[in-house]
């Protein structure tokens, strides 16, 4: 399969809603564009999993073209099972984030072309093999958020906006500075590379990994919550519309965790043990003390948003455990979180369409006037609290195993402070649902209240379909990342 | 006929039920919702007494001892080599008993609920919401994993909490599903680090394997688990006493018992079946499966015989002088759930030593009758004078006439009188406890006469004491369908203390032969009887006796009365200390520390900028001023500075 059409397809549909003319007209080609990418990622995984039952390289479907010879930048993209998982959600949230955009108004050409052109930055991010062909799709999906949440956002939406990009900005900067480090000190062959193949295969001096380690970890950290730059998360994701949100939780919280493994770790493994301890003790904060500053919120966009800090904190213990399970689980709650938040933030936002309130205390008794979208974020409110059945069980519990995996008292400290989170993510979230969704209507005038249309039910349901699928079969996507990040621990070799 | 070929039915029966009214309910099926749920439930109930004659008639024995059969098992998720979540069915004796118990008690909630719960707007949604329960007690009494356990374990707890939480717009419901949620999950945090610790030196999950490599003494694992410890505790101990507190959690043991008797707010017949009979019991299965570890490990059975002991006697103290009906059953509830975690408690392995094991077993089979019996009845109760309150009752028993018998029925099995189930039970409890401890014995025997004082109370209170306050004699005591469980469950509450259980449940499935003796019973009997003579004394009329003691006990009935302030306790621990010395803090200082740390960085870039920005004067003097102070700073730095 050539992979570059998950390029050429957002590319070309984007283009094309500048083309087109009228709402009708936008939206329907932004479905088509949806549609078709969640089709073509769901082809991948099947010849995906065809291919690698005859062929055992490492990625596949490799395509290596020189791009800009002088600096030796190449486009080189292919897939492992990680990428192939990675895009899978991509293309699942796209879909719901179109969906649920679909009565959108003010400039919605724009808007749905910054939409796809975002979801055009995360497939080549998640293709690349290249480093800087990486970061270059990296900016691409950077850039399109600041203008989401200025132009279409809500409350303080400049400053969140400005404070998104500047962070943001910050953590491409120093991840800049690790793949420079990569490149100018990478020896193969005599000259330097790009290529994450070949930087695998030779891997910098252990001495100079600890140097530009800290800097790519930190930089794709930033994206991914990483404690104390999480900051940007709850003023982003609350000033930005429902689509932004989700893309942003749903997908580009994902392009730090899997930098972090893909780059950082997967680069300079000597490195990553050596700050092993470091990262875990940042993943527990991050977990616990977003968990409990989740329980203080009042606003439904801020408890999501907190509460993805606490639960990206997962996906960096995970990689800071450095077990298979745990990197596996790493991976795992980096597809479970995209989808449970992104359907997070679509229920809150058919909220706020409707009441035009996100505040926990002036909603209430939801479940009687829209029983559809009500059952959704329980049924999201008991994915995030990890209820088996859901996806967020699987990834939780294998980040768990996986944590407790690795012998020593630290670690298996830094695993039951991980662990007492499922209390204090219950209280927050039976908070939540207690009182807006349950509980007497506090407000006469949402007696009156519609529930989801049929693109909001579509949306719901496809985010649901895929909490569930992961959720009651997880042997499926446990088998489709497991080679890959097998591949990474022969080089970290056995932690004892 | 194979298990494999039908057993998965069981549970996937009532899970089809979910799945069906859960998503069309609403739309198509609201009123024929219940005969739907019913019928397949009769179909799993069915196929459970069939396993059941199957495993202990025809083929569960091999030579003299029952056997432990997988009947399916699939690999669900994989950790690493030798540690996976398998999900699979294991038959053994208590697990077969507890598919007849849990199908049978859900079946007759079922019926009962076609006429009590007739007319609710969110028909559909409650019988999925049982179908939901069930399916999730189900997986988790086959459960072959300790993992699979423990997911079935977290389905349901949270089908409790959407039960409780049943009649939403309630605050009182709300508060209280959250609450049962909450504390429970708590408890499970206890139970998955007691997982973590078993798997990981146990190097399995799944229970025969875990069990075997824990309780060989020569195996790698055994003495690894046994050497490592942590301040002077084995990781042994650690491991059951963390999986312990999750059971106690789910069981409502002292002190994590705060929530059972606020998920009453849950409809009556829900409390029947989850809060009664099944899913309250799970902790008691949770270590009677993992039973043969458990007996190794003195220190473990010592922490469940103490919470045991303490709960049964707690609760009963505190079910003496509750008003609302519902709580002192399930109080009650609790007392006798004590009896079977300290039964457990004081077990041995094998043989003899195992009666502990099978008098709890035995005790856990009889309860669930008469319990979800005693709560059938009383939602009757409440139907019909629609209140809890004791003082709301009174007089009944002319008008509802079935309900009357069932009820009286079902308290003398509580309250252990021969020849009802619970005297058979109970005496067994009393004597695995007289060889083992002393204390406990007689914390046992004083907790049995108390328990037969608070259930006469309850009982001649509804029906007994003053004259009916209700009129309404057309409506009675309700449909047919509240009637058929209420006599069945009567049947069972007298029939099944007479099944001689050591045959078929022990420590090692090998038969136990009933160690009966009649004088044992006199001082139990003497005692059961005398707390039902004092309770008539003081409410078989109505008088101003009860009054005059509650004054005379002052400070204890009191405190009794207000449950020993344990949840205001919680209260205080959680909103005031937990809230305001955690929560509270580390949102201020996300809030004003690191964002305003983040603020701080942007906000001196913008200061340095506007500095920065007074360089650009437009003027060439400056710029050529400003190079060759460049160069000079270059200059010094490469020369002075700069020492590769």
């Amino acid at each position: 399969m050539n992979l570059s059409i998950l390029l050429i397809l957002p590319l070309v549909f984007s283009l094309l809603v500048l083309v087109v003319k009228g709402q009708q007209q936008v939206r329907s080609v932004a479905l088509a564009a949806a549609l078709a990418q969640l089709g073509l990622s769901i082809y991948l995984l099947m010849q995906f999993l065809s291919e690698r039952a005859i062929n055992n390289a490492a990625y596949l479907f490799e395509h290596d073209h020189s791009w800009y010879h002088a600096l030796k930048i190449h486009y080189h993209v292919g897939v492992d099972g990680i990428s192939v998982a990675m895009i899978l959600l991509t293309s699942f949230v796209v879909l719901a984030g179109v969906l649920v955009s679909w009565k959108q108004e003010k400039m919605y050409k724009e808007f749905f072309f910054l939409l796809l052109f975002l979801s055009l930055g995360a497939y080549g991010f998640f293709l690349s093999l290249d480093i800087f062909l990486m970061f270059f799709f990296l900016e691409v999906a950077v850039i399109p958020k600041f203008l989401l949440i200025g132009i279409w956002g809500s409350g303080k939406k400049e400053y969140s906006a400005l404070k998104l990009a500047l962070m943001l900005m910050a953590g491409s900067a120093l991840v800049f500075v690790g793949l420079a480090g990569l490149f100018f000190n990478s020896n193969v062959d005599g000259s330097h590379t790009f290529d994450i193949v070949q930087l695998a295969a030779n891997p910098l001096p252990a001495d100079l990994q600890r140097y530009f380690f800290p800097f790519a970890f930190i930089g794709f950290g930033i994206f991914t919550a990483l404690f104390p730059f999480h900051t940007w998360v709850p003023d982003g994701h609350s000033s930005a519309p429902t689509a932004a949100s989700m893309f942003l939780a749903g997908i580009s919280m994902k392009l730090g965790g899997y930098g972090c493994l893909r780059v950082a770790t997967w680069l300079m493994p000597d490195a990553a043990q050596h700050y092993s301890t470091i990262i875990i003790v940042l993943a527990c904060i991050a977990i616990l003390y977003g968990a409990f500053a989740t329980m203080m919120q009042t606003d439904l966009k801020y408890i999501n948003a907190y509460s993805s800090v606490s639960h990206c904190g997962f996906v960096l213990l995970g990689i800071g455990m450095l077990t298979k399970t745990a990197i596996n689980g790493a991976v795992l709650q980096m597809v479970s979180h995209g989808l449970m938040t992104a359907l997070f933030f679509a229920v809150i936002g058919m909220i706020y369409d409707r009441t035009h309130t996100r505040q926990v205390a002036q909603l209430g008794g939801l479940l009687k006037v829209m029983p559809f979208i009500s059952s959704v974020f329980v049924i999201a409110g008991l994915c995030s609290l990890g209820l088996p059945g859901l996806s967020g069980f699987v990834a939780e519990m294998t980040v768990f195993m996986g944590s407790w995996q690795r012998a020593g008292a630290f670690y298996h400290t830094a695993t039951i402070v991980a662990c007492a989170s499922i209390v204090v993510t219950a209280v927050y979230i039976l908070r939540a649902v207690g009182s807006s969704i349950m509980g007497p209507i506090k407000n006469d005038e949402h007696l009156s209240l519609s529930d989801a249309g049929w693109h909001e039910k579509t949306a719901a349901v496809v985010l649901l379909a895929g909490i569930l699928i992961m959720g009651i079969a997880p042997f499926w996507l446990t088998d489709l990342i497991n080679p890959g990040t097998e591949v990474l621990m022969q080089k970290i070799g056995s932690i004892k | 006929m194979n298990y494999s070929s039908y057993i998965a039915l069981i549970p996937l029966l009532p899970l089809a039920a979910f799945v069906l009214l859960g998503l069309f309910g609403r739309k198509y099926f609201n009123r024929s919702a219940g005969i739907i749920a019913t019928l397949l439930l009769l179909v799993a109930a069915g196929l459970s007494l069939y396993t059941a004659y199957q495993y202990f008639f025809v083929n569960g024995k091999v030579g003299d001892a029952y056997q432990s059969i997988t009947a399916v098992k699939f690999t669900w998720l994989t950790f690493s080599e030798n540690v996976s979540i398998d999900m699979g069915i294991l038959l053994d004796p208590i697990s077969v008993m507890m598919l007849v118990v849990v199908t049978f008690v859900s079946l007759m909630v079922h019926i009962f609920s076609l006429g009590y719960m007739k007319g609710e707007e969110r028909f559909a949604t409650y019988y999925a919401f049982l179908g939901l329960f069930t399916f999730s007690m189900l997986g988790l009494v086959v459960s072959s994993n300790l993992f699979q356990i423990y997911m079935f374990w977290e389905l349901v707890g949270a089908s409790s909490y959407l039960l409780i939480g049943y009649y939403f717009q309630k605050p009182s419901a709300v508060a209280a599903s959250k609450k049962a949620f909450i504390v429970t999950r708590f408890a499970d945090l206890g139970f998955l680090i007691g997982i973590l610790i078993l798997a990981f030196y146990g190097e399995s999950l799944d229970f025969n394997t875990i069990i075997h490599n824990l309780t060989t003494q020569q195996s790698s694992q055994f003495l690894a688990i046994t050497s490592a410890s942590f301040i002077g505790v084995s990781a042994l101990t650690w491991g059951l006493v963390m999986v312990f507190m999750g059971g106690a959690g789910k069981s409502a043991m002292f002190p994590l018992h705060i929530w059972l008797p606020d998920a009453m707010e849950g409809p009556t017949p829900v409390s029947a079946l989850i809060h009664a009979a099944t899913m309250v019991v799970a902790g008691v299965f949770l270590v009677a499966r993992l039973f043969p570890v458990f007996s190794i490990n003195a220190d473990a059975l010592s922490v469940v015989t103490i919470i045991g002991v303490t709960s049964a006697l707690f609760a009963a103290i505190i079910a003496c002088t509750q008003t609302d009906i519902k709580r002192v059953l399930a109080y009650s509830t609790m007392s006798q759930i004590g009896y079977m975690m300290f039964a457990l408690g004081v077990s041995g392995y094998g043989g003899e030593n195992g009666l502990g094991y099978t008098a709890s077993m035995f005790h856990l089979f009889t309860h669930a009758f008469f319990k979800s019996l005693l709560f059938l009845g009383a939602g009757a109760v409440i139907h019909l004078v629609h209140s809890n309150e004791m003082k709301d009752m009174g007089g009944l028993r002319k008008l509802m006439p079935i309900t009357h018998i069932s009820f009286l029925i079902a308290c003398l099995a509580i309250a252990g009188i021969w020849p009802f189930a619970g005297f058979f039970s109970k005496e067994e409890i009393l004597l695995a406890a007289y060889n083992k401890s002393m204390v406990v014995y007689v914390i046992a025997l004083v907790t049995s006469g108390l328990t037969a004082f608070y259930m006469f109370r309850l009982y001649f209170s509804i029906f007994w004491n003053k004259e009916a306050a209700v009129h309404d004699h057309h409506h009675g005591e309700g449909t047919f369908s509240m009637k058929l469980p209420l006599i069945l469950l009567a049947v069972c509450s007298v029939a099944a203390g007479f099944i001689h259980f050591g045959n078929y449940v022990s420590s090692d499935g090998t038969a136990l032969a009933s160690a009966f003796h009649l004088s044992f019973a006199a001082a139990p009997l003497a005692l059961g009887i005398g707390g039902i003579l004092l309770a008539m004394w003081l409410y078989k009329t109505a008088n101003d006796k009860p009054e005059r003691l509650a004054t005379a006990l002052g400070g204890l009935y009191k405190a009794a009365y207000k449950k020993f302030y344990i949840d205001e306790l919680y209260l205080f621990i959680t909103k005031k200390l937990v809230f305001n010395l955690i929560g509270r803090p580390a949102a201020w200082i996300d809030k004003n520390i690191i964002d305003g740390l983040m603020n701080g960085i942007a906000a001196a870039t913008g200061w340095i900028s506007n500095l920065i920005k007074t360089l650009q004067s437009g003027k060439v003097q400056n710029y050529l001023l400003y190079f060759f102070g460049g160069i000079a700073a270059l200059v010094i730095i490469f020369i002075y500075i700069w020492k590769p």
